[in-house]
């Protein structure tokens, strides 16, 4: 497909691999863009399709029966008159003539593919993992199970620092349970916030009875001791010999992009091992597109190539996409990235990209919990982390999707007006 | 049972039967009702399942948190003073009935 056949007619053929946020707005936005072509569904899962940030929270928090909330209503999918294959996967593609084959054996033709098949939890890599008690987060199955597993516990470890980890942790204290979170890293959310967050976080989580093994990493998962049926995870054993019992082992390490339907039929794939597409979501095959978690796309935020996990990311590159394949000028994706995490009873909320080397300053009270740190990449906002602080961040999102930045010494100033000056029209250039 | 009723730009309306703890947008995305989104999963985060409370559903309402204050000033439509929530954070609570209408655009 060239660049002149965007226009998607009643002739085309839409195929979409992946049935999350991405590939359902996806569907959504093409509808309601008038698209009248065919339009295919590939969903893993047999059940309808659900949101997923309350997986780590409120089905945590809340017990393994809280009710999913579903992405669409029951009615959506054949009131969108999309052919969902329930359970299907796609196994292959082939290219040379524009079909998938998929995990039942049957060959689907397309005009255009969406690859929007998300990605999928890292593992540890270290003997122990297949033990009964030792769960991931991913999908509503992972969390009910993990959340089930709550119910009788008395300890358990969460391995990894990073959003998931942070959030279980949280949502397993609620829950009356102990727990010890493990990570190679020194302080949590390394890799996504600044130094002062994570310091502010680490604090939060240990005065809510989270205890912290910073720097430790994990060698081996071990098994209890005695008990019959299936082998159970007894303790988390780090590589420099200290032990950790648990009841439970959540496994909350990261998470890869599922590029390899992608990979095997010769796409380029991008160094973090995302589907590599251009600025305009398209990638090696001019016929095939990547959105969501599995994408790797040019941003202009980033500065470069960049992969990011995010509702935000999926439902934006959705949008993007179907109003691109409808004929819009092609302009490229850059919708600014945002993000939050709920952990107990505190808000992280990030709005643009971090950099390690960017210049920082605080506004608000680290203390009592209520601040936001702006940071700057030669003089211009680049990203703002906002702790309990809604209204920062919410202004720091206004900012920066207009390109706009804000003095340092006013950013920090609590008398400055951050709400009224974002909201301020910026005089025209 | 109490209910909430749902009324869309057009003048169409919609009524679901609903647990008094379930959110309005809740109800309403598990329902397919037009017009509410709920992209964040009822965090408060995203401003897409804005309503306009009608007038005597408003007693009884607890007041916008800080999270939902800040959101609401967010919306794609218009903010109305006294009448402009996030459908992710009502219910019925007590009351036996809902009427909330719709907003044209969310996102």
């Amino acid at each position: 497909m060239s660049r002149c056949d965007l226009g998607a007619s009643s002739a085309d053929h839409i195929l979409v691999v992946g049935a999350g946020h991405a590939g359902v707005q996806l569907i959504d936005s093409l509808r309601a863009g008038g698209y009248d072509g065919r339009l295919t569904l590939l969903s893993r899962e047999a059940g309808p399709p659900y949101q997923r940030p309350p997986l780590s929270k409120d089905v945590i928090a809340g017990g393994p029966s809280a009710a999913p909330l579903l992405l669409r209503g029951a009615g959506f999918f054949d009131d969108a008159r999309v052919d969902v294959r329930w359970g299907v996967d796609a196994e292959r593609i082939a290219r040379d003539v524009r079909e998938v084959i998929t995990s039942t054996g049957e060959r689907l033709g397309y005009t255009t593919l969406i690859l929007a098949t998300g990605a999928d939890s890292r593992r540890l890599d270290v003997p122990g993992e297949d033990l009964a008690g030792v769960f991931s987060l991913r999908t509503l199955d992972d969390a009910r199970a993990a959340s089930a597993a709550l119910d009788g516990a008395r300890r358990a470890v969460v391995v990894g620092a990073g959003f998931i980890g942070l959030e279980f942790a949280a949502g397993a204290r609620a829950r009356g349970v102990e727990v010890t979170l493990v990570s190679p890293t020194e302080r949590p959310l390394r890799r996504v916030v600044s130094p002062a967050v994570s310091a502010y976080l680490a604090k939060r989580h240990t005065l809510d009875g989270v205890r912290l093994e910073l720097g430790e990493r994990v060698a081996r998962l071990r098994e209890s001791d005695g008990g019959a049926g299936r082998r159970r995870v007894g303790a988390v054993v780090t590589a420099s010999g200290r032990e950790f019992p648990a009841d439970l082992v959540l496994v909350g390490v990261g998470a890869k992009p599922a590029s390899g339907l992608a990979s095997a039929a010769g796409l380029e794939l991008a160094p973090d091992g995302g589907v590599a597409v251009d600025a305009s979501l398209r990638s090696s095959d001019p016929a095939i597109f990547a959105i969501g978690d599995c994408s790797s796309f040019l941003s202009v935020h980033a500065g470069g190539r960049v992969r990011l996990e995010s509702v935000q990311n999926a439902t934006d590159q959705a949008r993007y996409l179907a109003s691109a394949l409808l004929g819009a000028d092609p302009a490229p994706y850059g919708e600014l990235p945002w993000f939050w995490s709920h952990q107990g009873a505190t808000k992280v909320q990030l709005a643009g990209l971090g950099r390690a080397d960017a210049i920082r300053v605080v506004r608000g009270d680290v203390g009592a919990g209520r601040f936001s740190v702006f940071s700057y990449d030669g003089g211009d906002l680049v990203c703002v982390e906002s702790v309990n602080s809604p209204a920062d961040h919410l202004a720091a999102r206004r900012l920066l999707a207009a390109g706009r930045s804000v003095d340092p010494t006013e950013a920090a100033d609590p008398g400055f007006d951050l709400k009224a000056y974002s909201r301020a029209i910026p005089e025209a250039v | 049972m109490p209910s909430i009723t749902y009324f869309q730009p057009d003048g169409t309306h919609t009524t679901l039967d609903v647990d008094p703890a379930t959110s309005v947008m809740r109800a309403a995305v598990n329902a397919g009702v037009p017009g509410i989104i709920g992209e964040c999963g009822g965090q408060a985060m995203c401003a897409t399942c804005h309503v306009y409370v009608r007038p005597e559903s408003l007693s009884g309402l607890p007041e916008p948190s800080e999270d939902e204050e800040e959101m609401l000033d967010c919306t794609a439509a218009p903010r109305h003073p006294a009448r402009s929530r996030l459908g992710c954070q009502i219910a019925c609570g007590e009351a036996d009935a809902l009427a909330v209408d719709v907003p044209t655009d969310q996102v």
